[in-house]
């Protein structure tokens, strides 16, 4: 059983290596020998997911083992309350990804299913690493595949390379940092064990505060910590690379970083940042609130980006640059009622509800890419407007803006209907998954930062009025009209979602309508781990 | 001790020589038949270099010993002595390709190259500064002769720029041991050690003139700036697998006699305005230069050259923070030793890709790099991981390097030691931008419809996927290299 989580993280790299044996031109091999093996993490994950037992030992599934004992470095891994319903959801997003791409990806297939597990292997071991430099080496092997997915992949017009290089450096010049914190930590505290230096992760306080309390080097390690994660999640002002980067992947590509890829930032904080320097966070959320007011302007800028862009894509981008400021205001909120015992609740709820944000943010995000996916497959166009060569969009008479779509709701009913549901999950309409989490990161940062909490609720207004009136009236309402359709789309036919498309969006609604109606096992996962943190 | 001693301690220098030999007289004998005999010279010098390794596995585990009162064999040097033989190794397989076409004199490159690789390993044993000088010398003379090889304007201008200014840092060199000589009255590193133990005022200030001196000798070789500029010029014109020499096995050369010398022979000049001080600054100028200049450069060959700079920054900083006793693995210059470890195979790896790639399309520009991915998957793939492995990404050797090297001076834990491991992750970021615009060409850009496939001979698959493997088992299953490199720290005549 202690090899259950090993197994999960490197069947992909199995996969890996028997691609790289199979010649290139045998693409539809490749292509089931991908799709087949990424089942074998898929329902390991899901049996982890019954498996795990609540109220149990904080970490379960746990495996220690010397990997380089000179360095004190440990193959440490485990699975939380946090960890079990992320690897699921990598696990998930990665076999639906995958399906997607056997239909949609024409050129180079080989490299892009290789890159793909690579991709999924380095996702994975970040969730279940429990030793820092272990974190480390997962942390930044993904960064490869990414790389090269947004560069090989891309569409010429999005400038892939540039963004592909961008997002690369964005995130390793912030781990540089982190490494040098990593090693600070050892020769302080001679472990890299993730457990034993947190204070909470319900083992108590096993070395004491960390750097012995020695605030100087406690606040440079934080921001070495917090900064590439931040980077990650992406806060404002580190997210410039995430617009980029998702617009310019392929689809599958932008479905994996904002269903999974950002979830490791949000990820880090929560198993690293938090319960190694809980006093730090503490200061920079409450005392000195640096962090609630990132997270407010990436809730609050984001959305208001949203408003004001005419490319889908980068429309739903920003949208994750809004949406992940909740998890930011959530974890933030918990961090300042850290060790406050009146808001022992409260903080366990904010905690709650960044995780749960983080989750359904994977669905729902990961549902609108595969969505975009939809319809740039049929019309080779994302722009909402018809667009001047300038990038203005063309107005009419009146000075209104002509819509490129509009109308799709009668000639595509099904496709209609999928993004409703996605795309009211993700405004967080009551019933829908996306709800609970702005329910649970709201109610808990009310009751530690009133203020705070009251202008972030401005972000869900802004939220339903972008999606309503950019994606929804734009796409879907008003006539249809043939003519625009050939001129936007070259003379391509427009069918509403085929089998492959439902295969894949199908599961992730199914997930959105369930866990918005019966959140609870869910909820339960991130309670666990809450109940833990906070000392419950 | 007898001469039957004297002669296993000395079995690989003495293979080595006789390798060297006896490819010169092998190509002698086939020098006018058919061209499939050719093949056998160079396999007659990887025989002998096997053996040479074989000698001095065997050698592995021997206290240190001195040998004919000027060398010694010390796990210090026999470590070098691994690094060299298996760089020559892989250069030449990675040179046989290369040179069909490109010069008729293949034997004697060969022999050159082992006699290179010879000099390496007497230099890592030599303990006097006679034999030190000799052994520098020794490898000079072969190297000059080597980037000058091809006898067209470039490597005639590679050949004649590394000539005159190793011989200008070699005279001053040699200036800074006669004073060492004269303050100690003896060319021994070990007496030196001991008469020089506790300096005055005026020995001090000669020590440290004799220092700055030497280090003129030393940072030349080991391509520390601002002994740098020789390198970008010898490094473009030389026949490339000479190249690939001169960034890991002369790099390496550098680094034992730098290491021997300050730390067996000048120990008590190490803090305050010593090497310590000297070395640090060199570091932080390497490491920054080299990477920021390589920003800008459009040949691969040049462009190494300066990543080279730079990683020589990186790799000397395990030994500006050596510490002899600590109760964990990070010693320093266990560090430089790991480092120069997965150096080796990893500079091997692009540069075996960059010989193919020459090899068969006469290429040395990034840009001709454009879209390899297709035309030979495997030789991209290699080219890749090894420039992961320069940019210190996890999963490889090279990020343990670094990993060790700015763990050291973090353990230090100085402002001095703090900014250069500083410096030395800033500059690792930015490296990777020059590093991964490579991988941009070769994955990213399309190739002409017309390039055909770049095809890769056998034998230079093998030392390829040899140094790749290199690279991935130092980097995921690093243990028993780690206990490699810190039983190599052992140096006769220290405390270590």
């Amino acid at each position: 059983m202690e090899y259950l989580l090993t197994i999960i993280t490197f069947v992909p790299l199995l996969g890996v290596v028997l691609i790289m044996l199979i010649p290139r031109e045998e693409e539809r091999t490749i292509k089931n020998i991908a799709i087949g093996l990424s089942f074998i993490p898929l329902l390991l994950a899901t049996y982890l997911w019954f498996a795990f037992e609540k109220g149990g030992p904080a970490f379960q599934f746990e495996l220690l083992a010397p990997w380089i004992p000179s360095l004190n470095i440990n193959y440490h891994v485990g699975a939380d309350g946090l960890s079990v319903p992320l690897v699921f959801l990598t696990t998930l997003l990665t076999t639906l990804c995958l399906v997607y791409s056997s239909y949609t990806i024409k050129v180079r297939v080989k490299e892009f299913f290789l890159l793909f597990l690579l991709l999924e292997m380095g996702m994975i071991g970040v969730f279940i690493s429990l030793d820092l430099v272990l974190f480390y080496v997962f942390w930044e092997i993904g960064l490869v595949p990414m790389y090269l997915m947004i560069g090989i992949w891309g569409q010429p017009k999005d400038r892939p390379q540039y963004s592909a290089i961008k997002f690369f450096l964005y995130t390793l010049a912030g781990s540089v940092f982190m490494l040098l914190a990593i090693l600070g930590l050892y020769f302080f505290h001679n472990t890299f064990d993730i457990v034993e230096l947190s204070q909470g992760l319900g083992r108590g306080n096993v070395l004491g505060p960390v750097f012995a309390g020695n605030s100087t080097y406690a606040i440079l390690a934080f921001w070495a910590f917090f900064i590439p994660f931040a980077i990650k999640v992406p806060l404002w002002p580190f997210h410039t690379w995430l617009p980029d980067a998702h617009t310019a992947a392929p689809t599958a590509g932008s479905v994996i970083l904002a269903g999974v890829l950002l979830k490791l930032g949000a990820f880090g904080m929560l198993r690293i940042a938090l319960p190694i320097f809980p006093e730090q966070f503490q200061f920079y959320s409450w005392n000195v609130p640096i962090i609630p007011i990132l997270a407010l302007f990436s809730i609050v800028y984001g959305a208001l980006v949203c408003m004001a862009q005419w490319d889908l894509k980068r429309l739903i981008a920003y949208s994750s640059v809004s949406h992940m400021g909740y998890v930011m205001l959530g974890i933030s909120a918990a961090a300042a009622g850290w060790g406050v015992n009146a808001f022992r609740e409260a903080a366990a709820m904010a905690s709650n509800g960044a995780a749960l944000q983080m989750f359904n943010h994977g669905i729902i995000t990961g549902g609108l890419f595969f969505l975009v996916g939809v319809i740039y497959e049929r019309a080779h166009t994302r722009d909402l407007a018809l667009m001047s060569p300038t990038g203005e969009p063309v107005r009419d008479a009146d000075g209104k803006v002509i819509p490129a779509f509009g109308g799709l709701g009668k000639m595509t009913p099904y496709y209609y209907g999928l993004f409703l549901v996605t795309a009211f999950a993700s405004l967080g309409l009551p019933g829908l998954a996306g709800f609970w989490a702005e329910f649970f990161v709201f109610r808990g940062a009310f009751e530690i930062m009133p203020w705070f909490a009251a202008i972030g609720i401005l972000g869900i207004i802004v939220t339903a009025a972008y999606i309503l009136w950019k994606i929804v009236q734009y796409v879907f309402l008003g006539e249809f009209d043939a003519e625009r359709w050939k001129a936007i789309s070259h003379g391509a036919i427009l069918t509403d979602v085929m089998a492959f498309e439902k295969a894949t969006l199908w599961p992730l609604v199914v997930f959105m309508i369930g866990f918005g109606v019966y959140p609870t096992p869910l909820v339960d996962f991130f309670n666990d781990f809450a109940q833990k943190l906070f000392g419950g | 001790m007898t001469t039957g001693e004297t002669l296993r301690l000395l079995s690989p220098e003495l293979l080595l020589l006789v390798t060297g030999l006896a490819v010169l007289i092998v190509d002698l004998v086939w020098r006018d038949e058919r061209e499939e005999k050719t093949v056998w010279v160079p396999a007659v010098a990887l025989i002998g270099l096997g053996l040479a390794l074989l000698a001095t596995i065997w050698l592995w585990g021997t206290e240190p010993t001195p040998v004919l009162a000027m060398m010694a064999v010390d796990p210090f040097a026999l470590f070098f002595k691994v690094i060299a033989i298996v760089t020559v190794m892989l250069v030449i397989v990675a040179a046989v390709p290369y040179l069909q076409g490109r010069t008729p004199f293949r034997g004697e490159f060969y022999a050159l190259l082992v006699f290179a690789g010879l000099a390496i390993t007497l230099a890592s044993s030599a303990t006097t500064l006679i034999s030190i000088y000799l052994a520098m010398e020794f490898l000079s003379i072969t190297s000059y002769v080597m980037a000058g090889y091809l006898r067209d304007l470039k490597s005639s201008e590679a050949g004649i720029k590394y000539f005159l200014y190793g011989a200008i840092t070699s005279a001053i060199m040699l200036y800074g041991m006669s004073l060492l000589y004269g303050a100690s009255g003896t060319i021994s590193l070990q007496g030196i050690a001991q008469t020089l133990s506790a300096p005055d005022q005026w020995i001090r200030w000669t020590g440290v003139t004799a220092i700055v001196l030497m280090l003129a000798g030393f940072a030349f070789k080991i391509v520390l700036a601002p002994f740098h500029q020789w390198a970008p010029d010898t490094y473009e014109g030389a026949p490339t697998p000479v190249t690939a020499f001169l960034s890991v096995g002369s790099k390496a050369a550098g680094f034992a006699i730098l290491m021997r010398v300050f730390y067996s022979g000048m120990p008590a000049f190490r803090d305050g305005l010593g090497w310590q001080a000297f070395l640090m600054a060199l570091s932080i100028v390497s490491m920054a230069l080299g990477n920021l200049i390589a920003l800008r450069q459009t040949n691969i060959k040049r462009m190494l050259a300066y990543s080279s700079i730079g990683h020589a920054g990186y790799i000397i900083i395990g030994f500006i923070t050596l510490v002899p006793n600590v109760d964990n693995a990070f010693l320093g210059i266990n560090g430089s030793l790991f480092y120069i470890l997965a150096y080796l195979f990893t500079n091997l790896a692009v540069f075996g890709g960059v010989i193919a790639f020459e090899a068969a399309t006469g290429n040395t520009e990034i840009a001709d790099y454009r879209g390899l991915v297709k035309r030979s998957p495997m030789l991209a793939g290699v080219i890749l991981l090894g420039l992961l492995s320069l940019a210190g990404i996890p999963g490889t050797g090279g990020f343990l390097g670094k990993f060790f090297v700015f763990g050291s001076a973090l353990r230090i834990n100085t402002p001095q030691t703090f900014a250069l491991a500083i410096v030395g992750v800033v500059t690792s970021a930015i490296a990777a931008y020059y590093y991964l615009n490579v991988a941009r060409y070769m994955f990213f850009e399309r190739a002409d419809d017309e390039a055909p496939a770049v095809a890769v001979p056998v034998g230079a698959q093998i030392g390829l996927l040899v140094a790749a493997a290199g690279i991935v088992i130092v980097g995921l299953y690093p243990q028993p290299f780690i206990q490699f490199v810190t039983d190599s720290i052992q140096m006769i005549g220290t405390l270590l």
